[in-house]
C-alpha cells in the first residue's frame, strides 16, 4: 500500500517499501504552463533531499524540481522525457519523474499529506 | 501576489483581466504575459489564424519640422531621407562607439516623422531625441494612443473586415485609415515573422476596437510570453537582450538596415567604428544556434568552441512551438559564425552539441 507525500516546492513522493516514485503537483504544473522539456537524473544518480535533481522547462522558463528524499535512482519516466506534454496531462500519475531508493525513512516525516498540502496551497491564493 | 500599484497600465487592462490574463510587470507596466489558452497554444494561433497584441506600452512619437529627415539620420544609421511617404523601415539610435541604444520603427507619415520605440528604452530615448535635434526638428510623445498588433496568416482577411482600405497596403506600408469607423494609423508590419498589422488608436477608442477584432472568429488574444517565442523564431532581436549598447549594427546582422549612401557618409554616432567593421568585417556576429537536442538554451548560456574553450554568450534561447524544438540566437566570433559550424553549450554544466544555422527559424510570411 503506498502513500503519498507533498513539499511546499510542489514535488510529491509516493512510497511504497523503501521505494519512492517522483513528480510535480497538478498546481506545479499549472502554474510552469505548457512543459517543453524534461531532464530527468540518470539510475544510479545519488539525489539529496532539498536539492535539485531534475529541470522542466517551459516555453518561457526552466525549474528546478528538487529530490524529496535522500537516496539512489532507481529509474526515470522515458514517456516523460519523450513527451514532456504528458506531465501537464497527468502530472500526478503518468507523468511522474523518476523512482528512488530512499536512504532514510526519516526524511519523510517533515512532508506533508494530501490534505495538509491542499491546505498549504489555499494559503498561497 | 497582487502587483505594484506604480506600475503603468494600458488602456487594456481590464480587458485582459476580464479574459483571464496572467499579469506581469514587464518594463515598468502591468502587462499580459498569458492568458487561459497558453504561451504554446497561443504561439500556435498566431502561426495559424491571427492574434492579438497589447503593445501599447510601446512609444509612440512623431517628429515636425522642415529637416525632419536629415535631423533623424544625426541619430541613426537607416536611410531616412529616402524613406518614401508612408513607407516604414527598421532602424536603431547609435551611441558614438556605435553601440545601440534601441531599436525602432520609422514611418514617414507624409508632413512628419512617426516612430515607435521600445517601452523600456522610451523615456530615454526621448530625451536623447530632443537633446538631439534641439533646433533642428521638434520631438513629441503620443501619449494618447494605445498600440494593438493583428498578427497571423489570418490577419489580413480579419482586418479587411473591420477597414477595408487595409487591403491594398504592402508590407511595410502605413496609412490612415478608418477601423471600425475610428481613426487609425495603421502600418503592415509587425514583429512575429508572420503578415499582419500594427494599429496606433486612441487610448479612448482602444478597448472598443480590440473587442472588436475579439469577436472575429479567428481572433484570440496572445500575450507577451507568446510574442516572444514568435519573434525569437523570426529571428528578430529584442532589445536588451540581442542588442544593447556593446552590440554594432555590423556585429548584429544587421547591415541590411543600413543603405549604400549611409555607409559611405556616415554622419550617425558611432558611424567610423561601423563604417571600420564594415569595411573590415566585425570580430563577432549575431547568428542563430540551433541546439541538436531537445534541451533548450537559454539567455546567458555559454557557447564554447568543440574543445570547451568560451567563444560567446546566447542572447536569446527557448522553445521554438513551430520548430517543435529548441532554438537559440547569439553572438559569436566571425571564424565560427559561418553556417554548419559545429559549437557546444554549457547547459546547466552539461555541453550539448549545437549549429550555427540561417535564420529565422520558422520562415516569414508577409505579404508581398
Amino acid at each position: 500500500m503506498s502513500k503519498t507525500y507533498f513539499t511546499e516546492e510542489h514535488e510529491w513522493i509516493s512510497v511504497d517499501g523503501d521505494i519512492g516514485t517522483v513528480g510535480i503537483t497538478d498546481y506545479a504544473q499549472h502554474a510552469l504552463g505548457d512543459i517543453v522539456f524534461a531532464e530527468l537524473p540518470s539510475i544510479g544518480a545519488a539525489a539529496t533531499k532539498g536539492k535539485e535533481i531534475a529541470v522542466v522547462e517551459s516555453v518561457k522558463a526552466a525549474s528546478d524540481v528538487y529530490s524529496p528524499v535522500t537516496g539512489e535512482v532507481t529509474g526515470s519516466n522515458s514517456a516523460v522525457a519523450d513527451q514532456p506534454g504528458l506531465i501537464n496531462e497527468s502530472p500526478e500519475e503518468n507523468g511522474w519523474f523518476f523512482k528512488i531508493r530512499l536512504s532514510n525513512a526519516a526524511d519523510l516525516d517533515g512532508l506533508m499529506d494530501r490534505a495538509a498540502y491542499d491546505a498549504f496551497l489555499k494559503g498561497l491564493e | 501576489m497582487s502587483l505594484d500599484p506604480n506600475l503603468l497600465t494600458t488602456p487594456l487592462l481590464a480587458l485582459h483581466e476580464e479574459l483571464g490574463a496572467k499579469i506581469v510587470p514587464f518594463a515598468g507596466y502591468a502587462m499580459p504575459v498569458q492568458y487561459p489558452m497558453g504561451v504554446l497554444a497561443e504561439h500556435n494561433h498566431t502561426r495559424t489564424n491571427a492574434g492579438l497584441f497589447d503593445v501599447s506600452h510601446m512609444g509612440q512619437v512623431v517628429i515636425t519640422g522642415d529637416n525632419r529627415a536629415a535631423a533623424l539620420e544625426t541619430l541613426v544609421p537607416g536611410d531616412i531621407q529616402a524613406l518614401g511617404e508612408g513607407r516604414i523601415r527598421y532602424t536603431m539610435f547609435t551611441n558614438d562607439q556605435g553601440g545601440i541604444l534601441d531599436d525602432l520603427m520609422v514611418t514617414n507619415a507624409g508632413d512628419h516623422l512617426f516612430l515607435v520605440v521600445n517601452a523600456a528604452c522610451k523615456e530615454q530615448d526621448i530625451a536623447h531625441l530632443k537633446a538631439g535635434l534641439a533646433g533642428k526638428a521638434t520631438v513629441t510623445e503620443l501619449t494618447d494612443r494605445a498600440l494593438l498588433a493583428l498578427q497571423g496568416p489570418k490577419a489580413a482577411e480579419v482586418f479587411a473586415r473591420l477597414a477595408p482600405a487595409s487591403q491594398d497596403m504592402g508590407f511595410m506600408s502605413w496609412k490612415v485609415i478608418d477601423v471600425a469607423g475610428i481613426s487609425c494609423f495603421v502600418s503592415r508590419s509587425g514583429y512575429t515573422g508572420e503578415d499582419g498589422f500594427e494599429i496606433s488608436v486612441p487610448n479612448d477608442r482602444t478597448e472598443e476596437l480590440a473587442r472588436k477584432l475579439l469577436a472575429e472568429p479567428e481572433v484570440a488574444a496572445i500575450g507577451l510570453g507568446a510574442r516572444d517565442s514568435l519573434r525569437l523564431e523570426a529571428g528578430l532581436c529584442l532589445y536588451g537582450s540581442d542588442l544593447d549598447t556593446t552590440t554594432t549594427p555590423v556585429e548584429a546582422n544587421l547591415n541590411w538596415t543600413m543603405s549604400k549612401r549611409r555607409r559611405a557618409e556616415g554622419g550617425f554616432p558611432g558611424a567610423a567604428v561601423v563604417q571600420k567593421q564594415l569595411a573590415e568585417g566585425p570580430t563577432r556576429l549575431r547568428v542563430g544556434i540551433k541546439p541538436v537536442d531537445k534541451a533548450p538554451a537559454r539567455g546567458h548560456t555559454v557557447v564554447t568552441d568543440l574543445d570547451g574553450n568560451t567563444i560567446g554568450e546566447i542572447t536569446s534561447g527557448g522553445f521554438g512551438p513551430t520548430v517543435n524544438g529548441p532554438v537559440a540566437m547569439g553572438y559569436v566570433p566571425a571564424a565560427f559564425a559561418k553556417q554548419g559550424t559545429a559549437v557546444k553549450l554549457l547547459v546547466r554544466g552539461t555541453p550539448r552539441d549545437a549549429n550555427i544555422v540561417a535564420m529565422p527559424f520558422a520562415p516569414h510570411r508577409y505579404c508581398k
